[in-house]
């Protein structure tokens, strides 16, 4: 006898159920109907605005559900290129050869919204006595050539500080923040090796606040009352600015950048309203709110193009 | 076809009930053969597949193995010159384990010989229930003390210029590996025979001599696989001393700086440098470092071990 080739009945009423339920499982994943998903992902500095963002655009706009990641400006740009998101946010301009890549993958250019500005600030420990610092200076203290390692080079005495050495404070080599530094401060030269390299602007400012001897860079956002902003002067003997919605506005702030939103072709419909919400009052105001400045001066009422 | 066993129980009903829970039996046996093998095969297959992701760099001709280990520049990302050279990194894990494992084994054999020889059972419980206790707190926690607590303690109470530095990670990793050292410790300092601590009481030795003199001795194998199971804990860390250590790119001269290590590099790093980039490639070499430092310490414990069996 040859067992096994006839398949019992019991099996085929088994194979029966599971094809069945199967069948009915996609019915119950599907959306509610009328309900729209925007994706937007893409730079770390601006996950938190994002996110603030999309939270409020709830009650604006019910039905629209905007979906928020993070992992850098570099991460948002890629998804772009691969279309699978509706907005991608970064904190620097697409590149050309990336801007390409979006044209070759979707047929579509990217279309830039600048939404805002961020303007990084140099933090200190509130017993620093220094109240502004040059460019050279920076880059002394952080580049790889650079000679300045002790605060009694900047003629400071630091009390609290014994060792008088300049504890450099700075991000993660993924970070956007550390390669706008790196690009505007530094001139793209090589950081100096041995900066305690933190991995989120909240831990720089939190480092620095602990410790006497640190200086650190992270977004003027994320300032709070244990930390001291130094001005920012272009060269030895101009005038130093701090880091102010006034003073990014008119360019006399040298470390700000400008925060972008991009869009594969011209958007429409949800993703169109929702940019142009974005850049409304209301938007801008909760931008503000977030620790950035916004687009223009007038409290932005421009509309999405 | 099955083979029939060899008392065949007779025919019918019976015949064909043995027919099944023999092959019931079989099955069995497949699968609890089938999981024990499985540990070789992911291992082999974890192996293989970091090796996989490093293999073309690790092959290509740009690449130098004398940069690669012994060079302090390590700049993944630079615009001008892109350099991989992880000897500041070995060297921020080989500082911060040594330095745990100071801290951390004479408290571990010290607390083992305690519950093992010294006290009574009650106490003995609760030290072994709170031992394990710290066993289970995860690595992000500690982490966390270490940045929220013992960072200021460091900038408070010593020259430290900034609180987060091999001594406060190597503080944490030893916090972290001695309830290993303790529970291996005593295990075996347990295994040895009663019969010893007989001999030695009836011809007069002091409780300290009894230690020093016969336990230690009798069980150093099972003592050493306890400190090398330690050190294992202590190299492949990664949280906690990504938190605590400083995260600088820097070959420590005393142990108030700052370090990297290369678990806390790899944590930060491979997240965002993009699959298949020369980056990612390196932070997997950098994997395989790991993988033959740790598989060193746990080779060794387990030959100790061995060693110890044999006696």
């Amino acid at each position: 006898m040859t067992p096994g080739l006839r398949r019992p009945a019991a099996v085929r009423r088994g194979l029966a159920a599971v094809l069945a339920a199967a069948a009915l499982v996609p019915a119950g994943c599907r959306p509610r109907s009328g309900d729209v998903a925007i994706q937007n992902k893409g730079s770390d500095t601006m996950v938190n605005v994002a996110q603030a963002w999309a939270e409020t655009y709830q009650t604006v706009a019910p039905g629209v559900n905007v979906e928020v990641s993070g992992g850098g400006s570099g991460t948002g740009i890629a998804a772009l290129i691969k279309g699978t998101v509706h907005i991608a946010n970064a904190s620097r301009d697409v590149k050309a050869e990336e801007a390409e890549q979006v044209r070759r993958n979707t047929g579509l250019d990217p279309v830039d919204f600048k939404v805002g500005y961020d303007a990084l600030a140099i933090y200190v420990h509130p017993a620093n006595p220094l109240d502004a610092i040059t460019f050279d200076q920076l880059a002394g203290i952080y580049r790889e050539d650079g000679a300045l390692v002790s605060w009694s080079h900047l003629g400071a005495a630091v009390p609290g500080c014994k060792s008088d050495e300049i504890v450099r404070v700075s991000r993660q080599s993924s970070s956007g923040t550390y390669e706008f530094f790196r690009e505007r401060v530094l001139s793209n030269r090589d950081f100096k090796l041995g900066s305690r390299d933190l991995n989120g602007s909240k831990e720089v400012v939190e480092l620095v606040s602990t410790t006497p001897c640190a200086i650190g860079y992270s977004g003027m956002g994320y300032a709070t009352p244990r930390v001291k902003i130094l001005k920012v002067a272009r060269q030895a003997g101009a005038t130093a600015y701090p880091p102010t919605v006034e003073s990014t506005w008119n360019q006399s702030y040298p470390i700000a950048r400008s925060l972008h939103m991009y869009t594969l072709g011209a958007p429409a419909g949800p993703v169109k309203a929702y940019l142009a919400w974005i850049l409304s009052a209301d938007g801008q105001r909760i931008l503000e709110q977030s620790g950035y400045v916004p687009v223009s001066p007038k409290g932005g009422v421009r509309e999405a193009r | 076809m099955i083979r029939e066993p060899i008392t065949a129980p007779g025919p019918g009903r019976r015949h064909r009930r043995s027919f099944w829970s023999l092959l019931g039996e079989q099955a069995v046996e497949a699968a609890i053969r089938l999981s024990g093998i499985s540990a070789i095969v992911f291992v082999l297959a974890i192996f293989f597949f970091i090796f996989r992701e490093a293999a073309p760099v690790l092959f290509s001709e740009q690449f130098d193995p004398i940069e690669f280990l012994f060079s302090v520049q390590w700049y993944p990302t630079s615009a001008v010159d892109v350099r991989y050279g992880t000897l500041a990194l070995t060297a921020g894990t080989a500082g911060v384990t040594l330095l745990a494992m100071a801290l951390a084994v004479p408290f571990g054999l010290g607390a083992a010989i305690f519950v093992s020889e010294f006290c009574g059972p009650r106490v003995k419980e609760t030290l072994k229930v709170v031992i394990e206790l710290l066993a289970a707190i995860p690595s992000v926690v500690w982490g966390f003390v270490a940045l929220t607590v013992l960072s200021r303690l460091m900038v408070e109470y010593t020259s430290a210029p900034v609180g987060v530095n091999m001594l406060n990670g190597g503080i944490i990793l030893a916090l972290m590996s001695v309830p290993i050292i303790v529970s291996i410790g005593e295990d075996a300092l347990r295994a040895v025979p009663d019969s010893y601590r007989e001999a030695a009481v009836a011809m007069g030795a002091t409780r300290w001599q009894l230690v020093f003199r016969v336990l230690l001795p009798a069980a150093r194998h099972g003592l050493l696989a306890a400190v090398l199971l330690g050190v294992g804990r202590a190299v492949g860390e990664t949280m906690a001393v990504l938190m605590a250590t400083g995260h600088a790119v820097h070959v420590p001269h005393g142990i108030l700086d700052s370090v990297r290590t290369l678990t806390a590099n790899i944590a930060a790093e491979l997240g965002e440098a993009p699959a298949g980039s020369e980056h990612y490639r390196i932070l997997f070499l950098t994997g395989i470092q790991l993988f033959a430092i740790t598989f060193a310490v746990n080779l060794a414990a387990d030959l100790v071990v061995r060693g110890t069996r044999r006696r």
